[in-house]
Parts: structure tokens; C-alpha cells; sequence
């Protein structure tokens, strides 16, 4: 997950992490086993580097992320970057058998449209939402960005 | 991060305690040093917190006030905080928010857990802010606080999770300082009681999220909105915290802090 953070610009680094989170959507099938109390470590540390990427001016562009080994597969982003914030986003490498596609765009459009009210980069640090288990905590956005180190 | 400062380190740190997920992400120009035992340090106290109010664990103190076993005067210091802030936040929120639970034999018991994650995760906080120059913000199954040390770095940016799918964001709130908190039904099923028919909540909202300068003001806020609706929705940004209302059919509305 790094690899793609420290390669990509600050914008891009943002939404390249939310779009490679989809991915563990469709392999739901193995979910956190803690107990309520139990406090089992699952650090995920982030490092030099990472808070780096959001220094540099973005020029406009493409811009190709690294092809990502996931659990789940490779994952390789694309996105267009115009006047500093990407413009549009696209999966050019995905899992084989998995319909992220879908899933991919059903993400990138909302993350994009936050881009006119916020007016900065498309990077989310935290996700705040109703109470989460930890049994659907994979599913949240929060753990991507936790695995990151983001 | 602007011209002109240092590059900033990161780390992130996630562990499930008090059965949620509970993340620790820092940021400064030395994420080392000081801050691993910071964290240690913070997880081990939301621990402890979690044997004395976990009402899944027979043996907490909470699980034995509310069995009558412990009158609440012997109870800890940290509970008789805690009641006490139920008592305020009952006040407060004209009683929409209530750590009373009626039983189905007609008496109550007391479940202050409602007020217990935006407490504990509030005072937990502390170890990470005595750390100067350091960036943070803990996210404690979806409520988080967070605090960035100087003008010249960036807000943490919030994610508002959309509950209709949870895939997708509503809104993103900058935080510099202070607790952003939502309230649903969306991760959890029901799990928002009304306190006047004991039931779950059928609120005509989706989620709320309310932001300001206390997570555990938030967190009581944005359930005494879901639990009652839109209209006290003005007071409570009168009040100096913003509004994030979602409603059932996906329409948002925002209430900035007044």
C-alpha cells in the first residue's frame, strides 16, 4: 500500500488508497474475530515518506500508480489530474473475476464531488460514522486508510 | 503541508478495544520518540476503562450497580464521574438522551455506555496531547477527536460516512481541535433507544453528526437528534457545534456552528 502513496502526489494518494479499498468488499467472507474487550494489536505503522506526498504541487495530467499487490489481487490506478485536483479516476489493472469496476466508480464520483466543497485534496484522513462493529469495521473506509498508515 | 514547514512524518495505529475499533493516527515533524508510549499508554487506559464499564463482562462495576449489587456512592471515582455526566446530559438534552434503560419489569438500569466512548476516548486523548507539536486524532468506532498543533499544517479532514451505503461519503469536515460524532443506525442495526417508549429509535433521520470542541458533547448531541428530530437541531449550533443532518431520503443538511 505504501509503494502507491509514496509514487503518487498528494491528491492522488487519497483517492488511489480509497479506490483500492473496494477491494476487500468482495472478500467479506473472513471477518475480525475479536470479541467485545479483547484487544488484540493489528498496528498498521505508515512512516518516512508517507506525509511527504502532500508537499509537491500536482502538475496536470495522468498519472499511473504503481500496480499494487493486495491480498485480493493487483490493483493499478489512473487518474487525471487538472488544476491541481483529479479530475477523473480510473482502474487500469483490477483483481481478475472481480467486478470492482462498478464499485470503483460507485466510490470515485462521491469522493470526487467532495473535492468543489472542500476545495483541497480528494485525501480523507478519518471516516466518522454511526457506531462500527468490529466485525464490519473491514468494511469501512477507516481500515484502509489505517492499513496505509495514511 | 505549505510551503515553508517540514515535512511531516505518519503512523497509524489500530486496535479493537472496548469492542470497537479504536485507530491512533499522529503527525508531526518526529512521529518517534515519546509518541509509541503515548499510544501504549492510551490503549492500556481505554482498556482498564472497558473492565470497569463493559456491560458485557458480569463482573464490571457498571454490570453490578446496574444488578443493585453497588449502590452508586461506592462506586469508583471514574463511574460517579461518568453517572454524573449522564445526569447533565439528560439535563441538557431536555432528556433525550438517557443512560436509563427500562427493564421489562417496570425498573430501570443504569447503561451509561452511550456517554462512556466519547468520555473515555476524550480523556484518553490526553497522553497524545501532552505531546508537543504532534498532530493527532483517535477514531473510536466512528467518533472521532482530534488536534493539530499549528495553523501552518492541515485540518484533519472527516469523512462523513454516507449511511445508506457506507461505501460513500456524505461530506468532509475539516477538524483542527475538538470531537466529531454521528449518530445511526447505519453500522449497527438499532441501537439507538428512545428513552420515553424504551424501544429503538424509528427516527425520520438516516444519521446525525454533530462536530465541536468536546467528542463527549458531540456524542450526546447526535444522539439526542437522532433520537428527536430536526428541531433542536438549531439550538444545538447555537451552541457552537456544527450539524450534519442525513435524512431517510438521502438529503443533507448542514448547519454550520453559530
Amino acid at each position: 500500500m505504501r509503494r502507491i502513496v509514496v509514487a503518487a502526489a498528494s491528491t492522488v494518494s487519497g483517492l488511489v488508497l480509497v479506490l483500492a479499498y473496494p477491494t476487500s468488499l468482495n472478500r467479506q467472507a473472513a471477518p475480525a474475530t475479536a470479541l467485545p474487550g479483547s484487544g488484540q494489536s493489528q498496528s498498521a505503522t505508515g512512516g518516512a515518506g508517507s506525509g511527504a506526498s502532500q508537499s509537491g504541487s500536482t502538475s496536470d495530467g495522468t498519472v499511473t500508480g504503481d500496480a499494487v499487490m493486495t491480498q485480493w489481487g493487483v490493483v493499478q490506478v489512473e487518474v487525471q489530474v487538472s488544476g491541481g485536483k483529479v479530475a477523473s479516476a480510473r482502474a487500469v489493472q483490477v483483481p481478475d473475476g472481480n467486478p470492482m469496476d462498478q464499485r470503483i466508480n460507485s466510490v470515485a464520483v462521491p469522493i470526487l464531488e467532495q473535492e468543489t466543497v472542500a476545495a483541497s485534496s480528494a485525501q480523507i484522513d478519518v471516516v466518522s460514522g454511526a457506531t462500527v462493529t468490529s466485525e464490519g469495521y473491514i468494511s469501512s473506509l477507516q481500515s484502509a486508510l489505517d492499513q496505509a498508515g495514511l | 503541508v505549505t510551503a515553508g514547514t517540514a515535512v511531516l512524518d505518519r503512523r497509524a495505529w489500530h486496535q479493537t478495544v472496548m469492542g470497537m475499533p479504536v485507530s491512533v493516527h499522529v503527525r508531526g515533524e518526529r512521529v518517534d520518540g515519546d509518541v509509541p508510549a503515548a499510544v501504549a499508554s492510551l490503549y492500556a487506559e481505554l482498556r482498564s476503562v472497558d473492565a470497569v464499564f463493559s456491560t458485557y463482562r458480569d463482573d464490571s462495576e457498571v454490570s453490578r450497580l446496574a444488578r443493585g449489587e453497588l449502590r452508586r456512592r461506592d462506586c469508583s471515582p471514574d463511574v460517579r464521574e461518568v453517572l454524573t455526566l449522564c445526569d447533565l446530559a439528560r439535563r441538557r438534552t431536555g432528556g433525550a438522551f438517557d443512560a436509563r434503560r427500562r427493564l421489562p419489569d417496570g425498573g430501570t438500569a443504569v447503561d451509561p455506555s452511550g456517554l462512556v466512548k466519547g468520555w473515555a476516548t476524550e480523556r484518553a486523548a490526553r497522553h497524545l496531547a501532552r505531546l508537543p507539536g504532534l498532530d493527532w486524532y483517535v477514531c473510536a468506532g466512528g467518533d472521532v477527536v482530534g488536534h493539530v498543533a499549528s495553523d501552518a499544517r492541515p485540518a484533519w479532514r472527516v469523512g462523513v460516512e454516507d449511511p445508506a451505503d457506507r461505501e460513500l461519503l456524505v461530506a468532509v469536515l475539516p477538524l483542527r481541535d475538538g470531537g466529531v460524532a454521528t449518530s445511526g443506525t447505519a453500522a449497527r442495526g438499532d441501537h439507538v433507544w428512545d428513552p420515553d417508549t424504551g424501544r429503538p429509535v424509528r427516527s425520520r433521520l438516516a444519521s446525525v453528526t454533530v462536530a465541536g470542541p468536546s467528542l463527549l458533547w458531540a456524542d450526546v448531541l447526535a444522539t439526542a437528534l437522532f433520537v428527536r428530530g430536526v428541531d433542536a437541531a438549531p439550538a444545538v449550533a447555537a451552541d457552537g457545534y456544527e450539524v450534519l443532518l442525513v435524512h431517510r431520503d438521502g438529503s443533507v443538511e448542514h448547519l454550520p456552528p453559530g
